[in-house]
């Protein structure tokens, strides 16, 4: 379906096609299977500007939105979900600093991260806080012109590999969910370790680690926005990534359809390719339906956001439950159609279905988006008059 | 240093059909690229600029449409780019395209060095690059598969040989052909195609580059096709099997059909 898109935009999508099909369809079973991060990819990425595509040019970025990341994110998940993390990530944990950042903390972090010099991650959740983020315990005193930070976070997506942090702690538990400010820690800090390494169903290729904060200190300008302004940051910032998590998902699915299509085309059972056969055609048809549905809410609450609407709350999540559940159902499906052969790890769709898993879990589990869309409405009613 | 690459627009090659009329190849409706020998030469002009500092700039004969294997080489990190464009071209051999390449060149200014492929990939020659080396009378390596050193105006290369390879030394200015093995070329970044978008293309005529008509398109060409066809397609093979002492005596009766002997 043609959605219009501008020409930078359909430069992006190009480009990372080639990206994808060139040079990450060669080693994503590999890197998957070795757990390993996708450096060589890292370095391609950055050459070809696409870490930049949502930073301002002023930064030197090339000045466009989410929209845009979501673009180039969906390409690259269609071959592989797990490297294209590497951008997904770094664009979430860089969220905080383009809604929250001081001129002075972008004009610093910015232009490294458009260039994809470094990556970026998020750090929010800990072993006993996820969908329950009022519950972190990771704290942040104020001492002089430094904060102290003490605690660990969990499943840091680009843990170890990125070089700047954006972490959510506590300066004053007294007030609860008030009480989280969000900073900037950079790799190297002394006193900021990282812990254990994550081994996984899927996303192999990411890295997912521990960060480990004791006695830690960090400059007191390294504060994004104000001291207890950490859960808004937080929410603004998921508002804002959530539509890059459904690219992601709809990149997979998209990925999945096309490797189950190619196969029913060429798979011949009974004297016929099985694509001849109704209930295979239907199977087809619905992934196929399910995708664009897809597509078009993410992009629609992709364009809403550059677009400068501020109330996306509900949208955001909508597009990332129905994106994710549809990565996991058609994943499924293609393994289904493939058969014994999509089973097996010579072909690329049980990694697919592998790999859509998580997006139904992070950035706040489908659970989660149903309570915020849910809550969103009951607002949404309370305020209408009779 | 100043460094030209010579570039070719050709159809996607696994794509490609012949016209047994015109003799010439079918390019309406065929995706174009630019030919692939043709993108180890621009990568090894921006790696010789990277080092070395100067200017590429690739310079191109063809249809209007070939606009867009310029664009495309602005977006990998080309400088300027030249377009030979003339219906007087049309119809142009290899000896002609050389003469015509020549005469471009010539008109920009002075320059270091001339990187072109190896061959294209849809006339396979290998002839364009060595004749605008003979038209300029400068010294060429071709099937060059590395550059080792360039220093005080001379360069050293390896040349590729059936078996193993040779080292050559010469001065500059001076043409080489590469090979695929010479490096890996980059692919085009965003920033580079919204530059290419907007970058301005100088467009030169035969009469501006001063070239004898007698010496481009049909008439400067001597080479005459006389036919061409798409080879038939080979049967698939048939396999036996079974005792070797079967299907020997199975392959003797079948070899003898053929009365060799």
């Amino acid at each position: 379906m043609n959605y219009f898109l501008t020409e930078e935009q359909q430069f992006i999508r190009e480009i990372a096609a080639k990206i994808a099909r060139e040079k990450i369809l060669p080693v994503r079973a590999e890197l998957d299977e070795a757990q390993e991060f996708p450096w060589e990819i890292v370095k391609i990425l950055a050459e070809s500007n696409l870490f930049g595509v949502y930073i301002g040019e002023a930064y030197g970025g090339t000045g466009g939105g989410v929209f845009d990341l979501c673009i180039a994110v969906e390409e690259l998940s269609r071959v592989c979900g797990g490297i294209s993390l590497c951008l997904a990530a770094t664009a979430l944990g860089t969220f905080p600093l383009l809604l929250f950042g001081s001129e002075e903390q972008k004009k610093k972090f910015l232009p490294d991260i458009a260039a994809g010099k470094r990556l970026v991650a998020f750090a929010l959740t800990e072993s006993g806080a996820g969908s329950d983020a009022g519950a972190i315990q990771t704290t942040a005193r104020k001492d002089g012109d430094n904060y102290v930070l003490n605690g660990t976070k969990q499943w840091i997506t680009n843990g170890g590999e990125a070089e700047i942090y954006t972490v959510v702690a506590m300066t004053d538990k007294s007030r609860g969910s008030r009480g989280a400010s969000t900073f900037i820690v950079e790799k190297g800090t002394p006193g900021f370790e990282f812990g254990k390494k994550e081994n996984k169903l899927g996303i192999r290729a990411s890295a997912t680690r521990e960060l480990v904060f004791q006695d830690c200190r960090i400059p007191a300008g390294n504060l994004l926005g104000r001291e207890g302004q950490g859960f808004i940051v937080a929410m603004k910032t998921f508002d804002a990534s959530r539509p890059g998590v459904a690219a992601q998902a709809v990149g997979i699915a998209q990925g999945a359809l096309d490797e189950a299509a190619a196969y029913a085309r060429q798979r011949e059972q009974f004297g016929k390719p099985i694509i001849s056969f109704q209930g295979v055609q239907f199977m087809l048809a619905d992934m196929a339906t399910q995708i664009e549905a897809a597509r078009a809410l993410v992009y629609a609450v992709a364009r809403a956001i550059d677009a400068g609407e501020k109330k996306v709350a509900k949208e955001s999540a909508m597009a990332k439950v129905f994106a994710s559940d549809t990565a996991m159902r058609v994943t499924v499906d293609a393994v289904q159609i493939l058969g014994g052969y999509g089973y097996m790890k010579e072909y690329p769709v049980e990694k697919m279905m592998r790999d859509a898993k998580i997006t139904q879990i992070y950035e706040g589990t489908n659970q989660i988006q149903r309570m915020v869309i849910a809550s969103q409405m009951i607002k949404e009613l309370a305020g209408k008059k009779e | 240093m100043n460094i030209i690459v010579c570039i070719k627009q050709v159809p996607d090659t696994t794509s490609v059909k012949l016209d047994p009329e015109t003799r010439t190849l079918i390019r309406e409706g065929v995706p174009s690229i630019i030919n692939p020998f043709d993108m180890y030469a621009i990568e090894e002009g921006l790696r010789l600029k990277e080092k070395h500092g100067g200017a590429v700039t690739a310079i191109t004969m063809g249809p209007p449409q070939a606009d867009s294997a310029l664009r495309e080489a602005i977006s990998l990190g080309v400088d300027e780019a030249v377009h030979l464009c003339d219906a007087a071209f049309k119809g142009s051999d290899t000896l002609a395209t050389s003469y015509i390449l020549a005469a471009g060149i010539r008109k920009l200014g002075a320059f270091d060095l001339i990187l072109c492929g190896k061959q294209a990939s849809d006339g396979d020659t290998a002839q364009v690059g060595p004749g605008i080396a003979m038209q300029l009378d400068l010294p060429q390596v071709v099937f060059v598969r590395k550059i080792l050193e360039l220093k005080d105006g001379r360069l050293t290369v390896e040349r590729m040989m059936e078996e193993g390879y040779d080292v050559v030394e010469l001065p500059l200015p001076a043409l080489l052909t590469v090979t695929k093995e010479i490096n890996e070329p980059r692919l085009p970044s965003l920033k580079g195609k919204m530059r290419a978008k907007k970058a301005a293309l100088r467009t030169m005529s035969a009469a501006e580059i001063g070239a004898d008509p007698a010496r481009i398109g049909l008439e400067g060409s001597p080479t005459w096709v006389e036919k061409v066809f798409t080879p038939p397609h080979r049967g698939t093979g048939t396999v036996w099997k079974g005792e070797a002492e079967e299907l020997v005596a199975r392959l003797v009766a079948e070899i003898e059909k053929f009365k060799l002997g």
